[in-house]
């Protein structure tokens, strides 16, 4: 079980939260000029990190509020968590395995 | 059928673990199912010999020893059939073939629905796999309650069974021994199965990938073929390529060994498991992927606790068994909850990724399409719908329903 740390409500069980992928992935700034090979990019295709990954969560069975979290995808542990809106963390330094 | 099955003994002789050449026509990176299967079929159907399976870890100890075996072919859309199909046929022959035991077992495959949402659904798949010549046939609750004695069918539970698609050529095969046949008639031909080789980048020539650099020196390749599962996207990015594949943990789990009380395989989506009792007894169990991102070939326990509370409610009488051990390899899984197999955007270099939850049961299939594919240099006929270009034209192939598990 992952213990996520809310920006809101604090640390709960996983149970409560759902997964939002990759974090500060933008809708495209000019949709209208975009070809099909830059919408299949936005649409489809997302980092499949191997260690740190900034991505999103949301509070669904709590506030329902999103949110953004450091996770190393190795290990499961946490770095960080932040609103929308906040500075960006550093990515922590990697850990060779 | 309450005695345990006696195993058959092992060939004698399996295969032998080689020192990498300097140089191969063709090198598959990844010793799992598929890349042993892909390089068995490279020899056999191709006569090319001069092969290299490159594994970082040792042969068959990846997805290929994780999985839970599962073997069907009732896929919904005509491309997912019949590749599907096309595996299936090869497992009925696989044995004789390979000239080794691997436990194959067709003792069908039971898809159960408990809503009407699930009705339609399973209704539309089996009239989809008939129109495909893949059997199926939709069992009412009482034709499933005679199949599988020990399922609880009655109205008293909180999903009860309405009914089910029945496969009963699908079934089951002892995972292991599958990767070990098809090393030993791989090694037998001239393929060269490198263990403890893990590839760190390529060697590339303009747009023509030539070779790898490894832990063990560098190899030139003619043909270099990625076979890497859920470590496919950190491969392609050192060729430069994005791959839109997730890699999630799928957790399953054994008990103990037990005498045998199921001889079909259940599955069910909405309760979420499938389980199936295994040659020696021991009931395999698995469900759903965790949600999030991971390479850790572990999950979370939740996901264990949700799988047998499906489970127990569906079987009353597993509730006195014990969990021997849990697990989790990491799948790669496609928007779409269907595979890519072809070519890179490079010259020389292919893909074969993307299986998710489903790799297992492909794993003849798409060696002899994957094979046919490096062969040629151009897509198999049965891999052509599957190309990374799809993203590109939208021409998705979404089987989330029929991978029967939630993505």
């Amino acid at each position: 079980m992952l213990s996520i740390c809310c920006p809101w409500c604090g640390w709960r069980d996983e149970l409560e939260f759902s997964y939002g992928g990759q974090a500060h992935v933008a809708y495209p700034a000019n949709p209208a000029e975009l070809d099909d090979a830059s919408w299949s990019e936005y649409i489809f295709f997302r980092d499949n990190t191997l260690g740190w990954f900034r991505e999103r969560w949301v509070h669904t069975a709590g506030c329902r509020m999103w949110f953004n979290a450091i996770r190393h995808t190795v290990t499961n542990e946490f770095a960080a968590f932040y609103r929308p809106g906040d500075p960006v963390p550093e990515m922590p330094v990697e850990v060779v395995r | 059928m309450n005695e345990p099955e006696r195993l058959p003994n092992l060939p004698e002789f399996l295969w032998a673990d080689a020192e990498p050449k300097s140089a191969y026509d063709v090198i598959i990176i990844g010793g799992g199912g598929h890349g042993l299967a892909t390089a068995y079929y490279l020899a056999k159907n191709h006569g090319i010999t001069n092969v290299a399976v490159l594994e970082r870890g040792w042969l068959g100890g990846g997805n290929m020893a994780r999985n839970t075996t599962i073997i069907r072919s009732n896929y919904l859309w005509d491309e997912s059939a019949a590749i599907y199909e096309h595996s299936l046929k090869l497992w009925e022959g696989l044995e004789d073939d390979l000239g080794c035991e691997v436990l194959f077992s067709q003792r069908g495959v039971l898809n159960l629905a408990h809503n009407l949402g699930d009705v339609r659904e399973a209704k539309r798949r089996v009239n989809a796999n008939q129109l495909n010549g893949v059997d199926a046939e939709w069992l009412t609750t009482e034709e499933v309650r005679k199949l599988v004695p020990i399922l609880n069918a009655s109205d008293d539970v909180r999903y009860p069974v309405w009914g089910a698609t029945f496969q009963p050529r699908a079934g089951i095969a002892k995972h292991d021994w599958v990767a070990w046949g098809y090393a030993r008639g791989a090694h037998a031909m001239g393929v060269d199965i490198v263990q403890g080789c893990e590839v760190l980048d390529f060697v590339t020539d303009g747009n023509r990938v030539v070779g790898v650099e490894t832990n063990r020196g560098r190899i030139n390749a003619g043909r270099t073929a990625l076979c890497a599962a859920g470590h496919s996207s950190g491969l392609a990015a050192k060729l430069g390529v994005r791959l839109p594949v997730q890699s999630h943990p799928l957790q399953a789990l054994v008990s103990e060994l037990l005498d045998q009380v199921l001889d079909t395989v259940v599955m069910s989506n909405t309760v979420h498991v499938y389980v199936s009792q295994a040659h020696k007894g021991e009931l395999v169990m698995g469900a759903g992927i965790d949600s999030y991102i991971g390479y850790g070939q572990r999950g979370s326990f939740p996901v264990i606790e949700h799988q047998m509370a499906a489970a127990i409610e569906l079987f009353p009488i597993f509730a006195r068994a014990h969990v021997l051990r849990t697990w989790a390899g990491i799948v790669d899984v496609c928007p779409d909850a269907s595979p890519i197999v072809g070519h890179l955007p490079l010259d020389n270099a292919f893909i074969n990724c993307g299986w998710g939850t489903g790799g297992f049961k492909a794993t003849p299939g798409v060696g002899w399409v994957y094979a046919d594919t490096i062969a040629h240099d151009r897509p198999h006929e049965l891999g052509e719908p599957f190309a990374l270009t799809r993203f590109e034209h939208g021409s998705l192939i979404d089987e989330h329903g029929a991978a029967a598990v939630a993505h």
